[in-house]
């Protein structure tokens, strides 16, 4: 590889005429609508994860680690049998798996961002927000994958939701849904952070305590009352329920609701905060 | 009059405590190289990234075609192009990859830009490494992918942030030829460089800065006749005769004659106020007389006065950089 990389830079003489033909000053094309600019941002993403597969560890292995850590531990104990708790476990399973993965936005907008290739990015006269969309494009890719992994092992264990094909597909549909505005908040702090240790840092901070604390695990009217105004206000709480009762067949309009409305608070808030640092940085 | 390129007026920048950019004027005629030179630190980069719209002044104007950077900048925006002093192309993604990513953001339509990118990567020399990741690139072509991507829209205004440090000779003599070509098509290049050399090649006019401050401005000409046209650096055989050299080298060359701390060498600046051939054929002579009077010399050489002497002679003081051009 390096013998080609010495050819070719020692017999490269720039030509005039290529040269010149290439600084045609034609037509501009017209620039790129928001849509198209993000999209293309995606396709960068993508590329990104052929180039380097092994990014794929994180939204393959920790989601069948967590599913078969949490079925096989708690199983027995929580609900008699590691079925009866499958049932009830890998909706909430999923979610978590996915809301913690959201954390690898943050770390990869704060390692891409010291770059050079971002000034290029920002010199271009585009719609601003398109490269933070594109991660989140490009990261919705993983989410997918993820959820299928998870509900694959979960299948496979004994997992049979009574919503079927539909109810699961929309369950599905509404995690990755939130995902995206919920991965706003790292692409802030992806911004705002000096270093991808202090975004992890942050990120598990936040995450541990709103997964944790949360009906993922089990039924909130167990727990102690204090605890239970936590839990019931937890919008991951909400979310959980959302996406258990699509799986189900019975969908919840409370919760969903509730879920659609925290995301569009998520993206305004956060999606703002995010483009006011971009643009300053 | 001619249009200018890039106007600006006072222009601040402060990171904290520092001024790194202290109230620039600068005047960039369009149509020409221009070449902004000053050491480590002395600002040029943040000069630079304010006149991308990278970064926001705290004070004073900066105009590109009569646009101002920060109230205009999606139209400033549409008629620059910045190559970085480090890499501003995604080292993850292959080369084609790359300038299709850059055609597509800027309106290209899907197969157009695959066009634009294997033409682009044609006039660099570049199609044998079109589909390897350039973060296996050597360094001369990671700087050609670099100014591929950044003349990919054929800017009006083209930034290139010390585009030849760090690059082999063979490698920066391509920089360089790229440079004239892409300004013969008429494209505005503004070059920061730490080289006065490279400026003096280049560029039709030059600033220099240090502290955030332009110290001096004008003619690759009038600097150097600001300056003295060059310096001559002599080795002799034996210490014994470096008095004698003294003596012969201050008569012919007019100018005081400096004893380096190396006991064969001698260094003096020639003051043929800018003019290159005086200044060579003086030290032609100069060098004749040395071995008419038996002085064996082991080395002679005449050279262009490096970023030191430019800023010994404008300000009295050397640059405050920190790997001293010897
Ligand atoms: N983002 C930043 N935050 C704080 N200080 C900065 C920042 N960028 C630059 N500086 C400081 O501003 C001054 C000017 O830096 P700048 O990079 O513009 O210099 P330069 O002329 O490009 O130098 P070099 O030749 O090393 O590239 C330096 O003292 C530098 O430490
Ligand atoms: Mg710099």
């Amino acid at each position: 590889m390096s013998t080609t990389a010495t050819e070719t830079t020692t017999s490269y003489v720039p030509a005039p005429e290529t040269l010149a033909a290439v600084l045609t000053r034609g037509e501009r094309p017209p620039r790129p609508s928001a849509w198209s600019a993000s999209v293309t941002f995606g396709w960068r993403a993508m590329l990104k994860i052929k180039h380097v597969p092994e990014q794929l560890f994180d939204v393959t292995a920790f989601p069948i680690m967590m599913t078969l850590l949490f079925t096989y531990l708690f199983g027995g104990a929580l609900a008699g049998s590691t079925t009866n708790y499958l049932q009830y476990v890998l909706p909430g399973l999923m979610a978590q798996s996915i809301i913690m993965i959201t954390m690898y936005t943050g770390v990869a907008v704060n390692t891409d961002i010291e770059k050079g290739v971002f000034d290029r990015f920002r010199t271009l006269p585009i719609w601003r927000p398109a490269p933070m969309v594109g991660y989140l494009l490009g990261d919705m890719l993983r989410y997918t994958i993820a959820s299928l992994v998870m509900l694959t092992v979960g299948l496979i264990l004994g997992f049979r939701p009574s919503g079927g094909v539909v109810g699961v597909v929309l369950g599905i549909a509404v995690l990755i849904g939130y995902s995206f505005a919920f991965s706003w908040i790292w692409t802030m702090f992806g911004l705002l952070l000096r270093s991808e240790k202090s975004v992890m840092g942050v990120s598990m901070m936040v995450l541990f305590p709103l997964t944790f604390l949360s009906n993922i695990f089990v039924n909130p009217k167990t727990m102690p009352t204090w605890l239970q105004y936590f839990v019931n206000a937890n919008p991951v709480s909400h979310l959980v329920s959302a996406i258990r009762s699509l799986m189900a067949g019975k969908p919840d309009t409370g919760a969903l609701t509730l879920v659609l409305v925290a995301a569009l608070v998520l993206i305004a808030v956060f999606g703002t905060l995010t483009m006011r640092l971009y643009n300053r940085k | 009059m001619t249009e200018l390129a890039v106007e600006t007026s006072g222009l601040v920048k402060v990171f904290g405590e520092n001024r790194a950019v202290d109230g620039l004027d600068l005047r960039v005629p369009a149509g020409t190289v221009y070449g902004v030179l000053g050491p480590n630190g002395a600002g040029k980069t943040t000069a630079v990234r304010m006149l991308a719209t990278l970064l926001r002044p705290d004070g004073g104007e900066a105009r590109v075609f009569g646009r101002d950077v920060v109230k205009d900048a999606d139209e400033v925006r549409r008629r620059v192009s910045l190559t970085g002093q480090y890499a501003s192309v995604d080292e993850d993604l292959t080369g084609m990859e790359n300038l299709i990513l850059l055609a597509r953001l800027q309106g290209y339509k899907k197969p157009a830009a695959r066009d634009r990118g294997a033409q682009l990567l044609e006039a660099f020399g570049l199609t044998d490494a079109a589909d390897r990741q350039v973060k296996n690139y050597s360094g001369g072509m990671r700087r050609r992918i670099d100014i591929a991507a950044s003349i990919l829209n054929t800017p009006d205004l083209l930034f290139l942030d010390e585009p030849t440090t760090g690059l082999d000779p063979r490698s920066r003599n391509q920089v360089w030829d790229i440079v004239r070509i892409v300004v013969a098509q008429g494209t505005t290049v503004l070059l920061t460089t730490q080289y006065l050399d490279e400026a003096d090649r280049l560029a039709s006019r030059i600033a220099v800065i240090d502290h955030g401050r332009l110290i001096a401005e004008g003619t690759p000409g009038q600097l150097k006749a600001s300056i003295g046209a060059g310096s001559v650096h002599v080795r002799l055989r034996d210490a014994a005769q470096r008095e004698q050299a003294q003596r012969v080298l201050s008569r012919e060359l007019n100018a005081p004659v400096h004893l380096e701390a190396d006991p064969v060498a001698l260094t003096a600046r020639i003051a043929e106020a800018g003019d290159d051939q005086a200044a060579a054929e003086r030290a032609a002579r100069a060098l004749a007389e040395l071995a008419a009077d038996g002085i064996t010399v082991d080395d002679f050489a005449l050279g262009q006065p490096s970023l030191d002497e430019v800023f010994l002679a404008l300000t009295d003081r050397p640059a405050t950089i920190e790997e001293n051009a010897a």
